[in-house]
């Protein structure tokens, strides 16, 4: 009987787990640790218009997750109006939409952002050439003389570019250039020298990010495409190649940033403000766009999520009591009672928990012992144990809220058909193997369920367990691994001692 | 306190873990696990084998035939009651005889009518069984051990543990109840456990609570001069115990009767580690040893060979001047 297909699934196991877990650290940013700290922007764009009292129509390029910022959150504020986001071809925008509105109008769209270093850009198509770009006299002269000079001094498409905006930049500027900048906006002009040295480029819409600036307003910056396709952006007025860390592209499809329908006036003015959040919350608010690996919890509405913190904690008291019976020899009552236990305990916390099931334990052993003499059938006689068990849960708890202790409410979080069979399954101990025997698996199961609550109430395990899904195959393979363990138990070098003293 | 796990690899110690997965698991199918987990069945399977065991009084099976329990037990001086499927000797009530109306149990405690309906009543409804599950309470007759035995046992029936693997009986220990196991064979809970040499059926070693013994707690005798009579019989009885069920790793436990000689009192599919305690030897080698046998050799031989290759010498001094510990 070979053990590779045993070892080829855990080794399996393990590394779907590790790998599942990194990509789940790399490409969402989920950090290790849940103190860490993230840096989030709140960026807000107002529209502003004076509305011409028909139907209004109102479109807003919105931003995207991109090079180093990913989208978290995002509002929007904008009473009568109806509301859609509309995605075609990779650029997201809102659209607003009113029946008839008079007078000045404000509309308010604000976004979180994570700065994520790790987070990339969606592919970028490049845009296709014009067929046909024609220049008015005297301009086309210039246009084919500054291109051919660019040409002259550059290699590629992404040198072209460069070369051609030094010479409309500083003290490079040339008579051509002068000349063409009385007629063409700067962006739009680059783009089109560009297209006609046969260059895909477009303009994009930036906006610079600076804590607590107000009022600002998106730059145009040059979006060139080099020729195996990738996309480097430019300054359009330095012509600096690159994209500053606190650019945040609003707009990089080539498309308007804002467009108005039955209003005049119209503009988008922003403010921006930086503030530390706890990364898991920054997690938590992620916008989940589901695939299969990136398969999180986080998707699943916020009831069912407390739910799964619960349920994805309980491998890891399975595996603590399966480390305790495994490596150490520990016995316990019931094999996995002690992960029961240490799920209240989570819910009443360690001394008050422990105190309750204690007095709730050792009541019941009292009454129960009572209960053997009644000479009952073992079904009635557990289930007068449970309703035992509630009726001293019942008095606790009114007792405790007489006396003002509030945390005695906790007891009610016992498993109580679970209690029911302990004080059973202790009662019979106590009456064949004596009170010793009691203490020792009793006392190995409260062990076990306080070792496993710490474990579970770890708040790194938590988060660990949580956000990571990938950690569960981790604990699947190391409990496999333990289960494939044949050496001695910790408790058995003690209990095997005197055969090798001789 | 501690000892090392490479002192007990050294002595060939077995561990719980490995017990669990490289014998039982590999060498006791769970679909052969019934026969042996239900006394019932093991006992049926003995007749049919032709093996000796006590005779059966009785079984009770429903909760109806409670009440006319005493009707069954008429006329037999002494019995034991066990549940089919009980485990590690628990729920096993013994009457050594019956004074009127009382039932008395080997420590002297006398039991009324409606304490042997309880205790049968608990059977039923599976409260010693492995868990939980209802049960059916065995009536058997109590067994005349041999009277070379009585020094060595205070009120209970000493049992022979033998470890069988693969047909091969390749441990041996004789558990002798005392007053603190309240006359329970069990070592866990007080029972002197004694090695025995597999060649001779002498006493080597004795351990109570894990610690080394020379004599009887309770009786006072010396475990020196213990040698089973029958020794040859009983081993092959457990031997052939391979056959009838085909579990690969065993523990037989047997007793001595007076008239009957070695009979089987119950098979189990997880024998214990303490009988490497009471040899003071670990089992590894020897199942080590049998592992490289061939499959197929007959019973006798089996014995044979275990008799020629796991003989020892004993360690306890004849007298009972006391050994240095």
């Amino acid at each position: 009987m070979s053990r590779l297909p045993f070892y080829f699934l855990v080794g399996f196991l393990l590394i779907a787990g590790i790998a599942l877990s990194v990509h789940r650290h790399v490409a969402f940013e989920v950090p290790w640790t849940p103190g860490e700290q993230r840096q989030v922007w709140e960026v807000e764009a107002q529209v502003n218009f004076t509305a011409l009292g028909d139907p209004v129509m109102v479109n807003l390029a919105l931003p995207s997750t991109q090079q180093g910022y990913r989208v978290l959150t995002e509002n929007t504020a904008s009473s009568g109006y109806g509301l859609a986001f509309l995605e075609d071809q990779g650029s997201r925008q809102a659209q607003w939409s009113i029946r008839d509105a008079a007078g000045p109008q404000q509309l308010y769209y604000s976004v979180q952002l994570l700065v994520a270093p790790q987070a990339v850009d969606r592919e970028a198509e490049p845009p296709p050439l014009p067929r046909e770009i024609a220049w008015e006299r005297p301009f086309d002269t210039a246009a084919s003389q500054v291109i051919e000079r660019a040409q002259q001094r550059s290699a590629d498409a992404v040198t072209f570019a460069r070369e051609l905006i030094r010479d409309f930049t500083g003290d490079r500027q040339g008579e051509n250039a002068r000349l063409l900048l009385t007629q063409f906006e700067r962006t739009p002009l680059l783009v089109r020298l560009l297209n006609e040295a046969d260059v895909r480029a477009r303009e994009v819409s930036g906006l610079a990010l600076d804590d607590g600036r107000r009022r600002q307003s998106l730059q145009s910056w040059l979006q060139v495409f080099s020729d195996d396709g990738s996309a480097v952006l430019f300054n359009p007025v330095t012509g600096e190649q690159g994209k500053p860390d606190n650019l945040l592209l609003w707009e990089d499809r080539g498309g308007a940033v804002l467009e108005v329908q039955g209003g005049t006036n119209s503009r988008v003015s922003f403010s921006m403000i930086q503030h530390n959040q706890p990364a898991s919350t920054a997690v938590r608010n992620q916008l989940a766009e589901d695939t299969l690996i990136n398969f999180s919890i986080h998707s699943l509405p916020l009831e069912e999520q407390a739910l799964f913190q619960t349920i994805l904690l309980i491998p890891i008291g399975a595996l603590v009591v399966v480390f305790l019976r495994v490596l150490v020899g520990l016995k316990t009552s019931g094999t996995f009672m002690p992960v029961l236990i240490a799920l209240a305990l989570i819910q009443t916390t360690l001394l008050t928990g422990l105190i309750g099931f204690l007095l709730v334990v050792t009541v019941g052993l009292i009454i129960r012992s009572y209960l053997s003499h009644l000479n009952l059938l073992l079904v009635a006689r557990v289930s007068a144990v449970i309703i035992t068990v509630i009726a001293i849960i019942s008095v606790f708890s009114v007792m405790s809220y007489r006396f003002g202790l509030n945390a005695g409410l906790t007891i009610t979080f016992f498993p109580m058909i679970i209690l029911a069979w302990t004080i059973e399954r202790m009662s019979i101990l106590w009456e064949e193997e004596g009170p010793k025997e009691v203490l020792i698996q009793g006392g190995g199961s409260l062990l076990t369920a306080v070792l496993a609550y710490l474990a579970m109430n770890n708040p790194w395990v938590r988060h660990i367990t949580f956000n990571f899904l990938g950690v569960q195959l981790i604990l699947m393979a190391l409990i496999l691994l333990l289960g494939n363990y044949t050496g001695y138990r910790l408790l058995e070098l003690k209990r095997f001692k005197p055969v090798t003293e001789d | 306190m501690w000892t090392t796990p490479g002192k007990l690899r050294s002595k060939g110690i077995i561990g719980m873990n490995r017990r669990n997965i490289r014998y039982i698991g590999r060498y006791n199918s769970r679909k052969l696990y019934p026969l042996v987990d239900d006394k019932l069945k093991t006992k049926l399977l003995c007749h049919e084998h032709g093996i000796t065991t006590p005779a059966l009084i009785g079984t009770v099976i429903t909760q109806f035939e409670v009440k006319h329990v005493t009707k069954i037990l008429q006329g037999h001086p002494g019995f034991v009651i066990k549940p089919a499927k009980g485990s590690g000797g628990k729920g096993i009530l013994v009457i050594e005889h019956v004074d009127g109306s009382a039932y008395i149990k080997p420590s002297g405690a006398h039991l009324g009518r409606e304490d042997i309906e309880r205790h049968v009543s608990n059977i039923l409804s599976g409260l010693y069984s492995l868990g939980g599950s209802p049960d059916v309470a065995v009536i058997e007759s109590l067994i005349n051990f041999d009277d070379t035995l009585t020094q060595y046992t205070y009120e209970g029936v000493p049992d022979i543990r033998v470890i069988v693997f693969q047909g091969y009986p390749v441990m041996a220990m004789m558990r002798l109840s005392t007053a603190a196991s309240d006359g329970k064979a069990n070592l866990h809970q007080g029972a002197v456990g004694v090695g025995l040499d597999i060649a001779t059926g002498t006493a080597l070693r004795g351990v109570q609570f894990d610690r080394p013994r020379h004599d009887h707690p309770d009786t006072g005798h010396e475990l020196a001069s213990l040698r089973i009579p029958g020794w040859g019989t009983l081993l092959e009885l457990a031997a052939s115990c391979y056959e009838m069920t085909g579990l690969g790793y065993l523990g037989t436990d047997m007793v001595l009767d007076r008239d009957h000689g070695p009979m089987l009192l119950e098979l189990n599919a997880r024998p214990g580690l303490a009988i490497q305690m009471a040899n003071g030897e670990g089992l590894r080698p020897r199942l080590d040893l049998i592992e490289q046998q061939p499959e197929g050799v007959d019973a006798a031989s089996r014995v044979a060979f275990a008799r020629q290759h796991f003989a020892r010498r004993a360690e306890l001094i004849s007298s009972a001047d006391p050994a240095p510990a």
